[in-house]
């Protein structure tokens, strides 16, 4: 009888909080790992055309993707997206964060304005910007190297994102536009969140004033740093609405999100783009799961 | 505990039930109301004057059908891909609308081959329409002895539109007539002018140009034998071709890439390019932007094409499983008439499958085009849906994109072999 009310009691306390979750735990389970699960047996079955039997091949796809010309490009400007609009995008973050730390005045316009193109949706960034990069030249040029033109500047005109080589450089500018803003705000309040007795200390101890950001301040901000930097590797992994505004489906510019966009709704090769999406996932989650292993740990610890 | 579990399993239960009884609505639905009660077609003429000759086209149906709900079902979105999207699922629902539009040919290969379209042989029959159609047109659409869509319009890849006033700059009296003709013409337009010698748009529209030189170097038969089973794309013609591809591509604008099809014809009409090979459609964009054909733009065959009319259509199916099927066939029937056809092309800008139109609806552009439909041979487009299917399609976009990008012609014509190997094999 004591064992059986005890039992009751517990449940009480976890019974409840599992039945309110349980339509969000099944719908996860359903939409999210069910059908990564699915698009995995996809990725390593035949079904490369609408009537094709879908036997299980074991990794071909996934090895095949790797002697493609088209593959290779793609993850190569992946990684240069990524290494352009990660880096520049935290660079810019931190100057403005470090700048208006200083007690600018109008402290408040400012980071307004340099978090607004969050707001933007990338469709809408990648339009304008698909004028302001036309790389025509003479009387057709338009956009930033037109400027560059009439300010006398001209020779910092170039083809921006039409350059086989550094293009995709180029097209992670207007992505660091529109998020340079938003690592600015997390440093910022990462900075507000140090506490000022701690550079005053440091003041006290003969520190000059570079040094109590390098020594006190930056290394305070390092989960700041980790966050910022994972949100912005997983949103340029994926990248793909930006590439679609700014260029279409051209290989100039080719992604893995584009490529398995066209193998999946215009070739019907649904196993190969499956076998993208698997990578992709992949890719996202080399930057996801050690910041997941991380923040665990850290809670714990505290 | 036992009480509330056998409430959830009740509920449950309770879920299936209704789950099967809309089931079992759906299924009803679609067997009982076989009849002429209701037709739904499916399209993405949303807008412009495709959207206008679609409404004139279905006024003329209401009329001989005043029985018959019409369901406009069009899906915005250029070139159909939102509507290609829509419609995917709704065929894997197998719900599908009693019609739908496709590019006639083997675009269609993928619906054809997943069961999905039903034969309309009898339809051809019945209305005679082989009598109509060109005999070539009926062959290239066949498959396996069966047809399983009805063409609306035609459109015309292969023609090169030029501008008469940066021709004369540059001293060349007559659009070019063969490959070296034309390439000739766009060293002197370099020379001699600062215009653009050929104006062109995103990878799309190069995929479009390849096709009117491999028609203007290899000729009819030998192009529409790329095709078919036995093609040989590593013959020295077909190098020829893509060296030829290749060198007119060198006059191209440094733009291209970021350059949507409009602008790249409207670089012609505005008098900064000589030369641009799009399809007719793009007659109507020139005349929507008030340009006098003859003075402000010119046309003619692509360079080496005279004779063959490279076309490419619009056309209607009948999805199996319709669930208004005598409806949907008299939908088709609209859509093959004399009248229909007449209806829907001078507003889109195209010209009618049929023979027999009336030649008087059709001024400028349109008179010449329909006229050269009749006394033509004809060749399939790939780009636009006639050749390739959906897959082999991709495989040449892909071939031709690693072009662009690296401009290596040996391993372009390997890219183009391997894709043919794969795309006959799956057709």
């Amino acid at each position: 009888m004591v064992e059986e009310g005890r039992r009751v009691r517990r449940a009480r306390t976890w019974l409840p909080g599992l039945i309110l979750l349980s339509p969000s735990i099944v719908a996860i389970g359903v939409f999210v790992y069910g059908l990564i699960g699915w698009n995995v047996k996809v990725a390593l079955s035949s079904w490369h055309t609408v009537i094709s039997p879908q036997r299980f091949v074991g990794l071909e796809n996934l090895t095949g993707l790797w002697g493609e010309e088209r593959w290779n490009g793609a993850v190569q400007h992946a990684v240069l997206f990524t290494a352009v609009f990660v880096g520049g995008a935290m660079l810019l973050g931190w100057i403005l964060a470090l700048l208006l730390d200083k007690g600018l005045r109008g402290e408040g316009g400012f980071r307004a304005v340099y978090l607004f193109p969050m707001a933007v949706s990338f469709i809408a960034t990648g339009i304008v910007w698909r004028w302001l990069m036309n790389p025509a030249p003479g009387e057709r040029a338009s956009g930033l190297n037109l400027l560059f033109d009439h300010v006398g500047l001209g020779f910092l005109s170039n083809d921006w994102w039409q350059n086989p080589t550094w293009g995709m450089g180029a097209m992670a500018i207007p992505a660091i536009w529109q998020m340079s803003g938003y690592v600015m705000a997390l440093v910022l309040a990462g900075l507000r969140g140090v506490p000022e007795e701690l550079r005053e200390a440091a003041r006290v101890d003969g520190a000059s004033e570079w040094q109590v950001y390098r020594k006190v301040v930056i290394p305070q901000l390092r989960p700041v740093t980790l966050a910022a930097l994972i949100i912005l590797g997983h949103i340029s992994l994926k990248v793909f609405d930006l590439i679609v505004a700014v260029s279409g489906k051209q290989i100039i510019t080719d992604v893995p999100a584009v490529y398995m966009w066209q193998m999946v709704f215009d070739a019907h090769d649904f196993a190969k783009g499956a076998a993208i999406a698997t990578y992709m996932l992949l890719a996202v989650a080399v930057f996801i799961v050690p910041y997941l292993v991380y923040s665990v740990r850290t809670e714990r610890r505290s | 505990m036992r009480l509330k579990r056998r409430g959830a399993a009740s509920v449950a239960l309770l879920a299936v039930v209704c789950l099967a009884l809309a089931g079992c609505g759906g299924d009803k639905k679609a067997t009982t109301a076989g009849g002429a009660s209701k037709v739904e077609v499916f399209s993405w003429w949303t807008g412009g004057g495709e959207g206008k000759g679609l409404e004139a086209m279905i006024a003329d149906f209401k009329k001989k059908n005043s029985q018959i709900e019409f369901v406009n079902a069009a899906v915005a979105g250029g070139s159909g891909t939102n509507a290609k999207a829509v419609l995917a699922s709704r065929l894997q629902a197998n719900q599908p609308p009693d019609s739908f539009q496709g590019h006639a040919g083997a675009e269609l290969l993928d619906y054809i081959k997943a069961g999905q379209l039903e034969s309309v042989n009898f339809l051809y029959d019945e209305q005679k329409l082989r009598d109509v159609f060109p005999q070539q047109l009926v062959d290239q659409i066949t498959f396996e002895g069966q047809i399983y869509s009805v063409p609306v319009n035609i459109h015309r890849s292969n023609i090169l539109w030029y501008s008469p006033a940066v021709l004369k700059e540059a001293g060349i009296s007559k659009p070019p007539a063969t490959i070296e003709e034309f390439i000739a013409d766009l060293k002197t337009v370099k020379d001699k002018t600062n215009k653009i010698p050929i104006s062109l748009g995103a990878q799309w529209t190069a995929d479009h140009l390849l096709e009117s030189v491999l028609l203007g170097r290899l000729g009819l038969d030998a192009y529409n034998a790329l095709w078919k089973s036995g093609a040989d794309w590593s013959s020295p013609k077909v190098t020829q071709a893509l060296q030829d591809f290749a060198t007119i591509l060198s006059y191209a604008n440094a733009e291209a890439a970021s350059t949507d099809w409009q602008l790249a014809a409207k670089n012609v009409v505005d008098g900064k390019a000589a030369f641009n090979v799009m399809g007719d459609w793009a007659a109507g964009y020139f005349k929507e932007l008030g340009k006098t054909p003859k003075t402000d733009f010119d046309w003619a065959a692509a360079p080496g094409t005279d004779g063959v009319y490279m076309w490419l259509s619009d056309s209607f199916t009948l999805p199996k499983n319709a669930p208004h099927r005598d409806a949907a066939v008299a939908w088709l029937k609209e859509a093959a008439s004399k009248e229909g056809q007449d209806l829907f092309n001078p507003q889109k800008g195209s010209i009618p499958a049929r023979t027999d139109a009336d030649t008087s609806l059709y001024k400028d552009y349109l008179a010449w085009a329909l006229e050269q439909w009749r006394n033509s041979k004809l060749a399939g487009s790939m780009w636009h849906g006639v050749t390739a299917n959906n897959a082999w399609h991709t495989d040449i976009d892909t071939a031709v994109g690693l072009f662009l990008k690296n401009k290596n012609t040996a391993n372009f014509q390997k890219a183009l072999v391997d894709a043919a190997t794969k795309g006959i094999s799956a057709s």
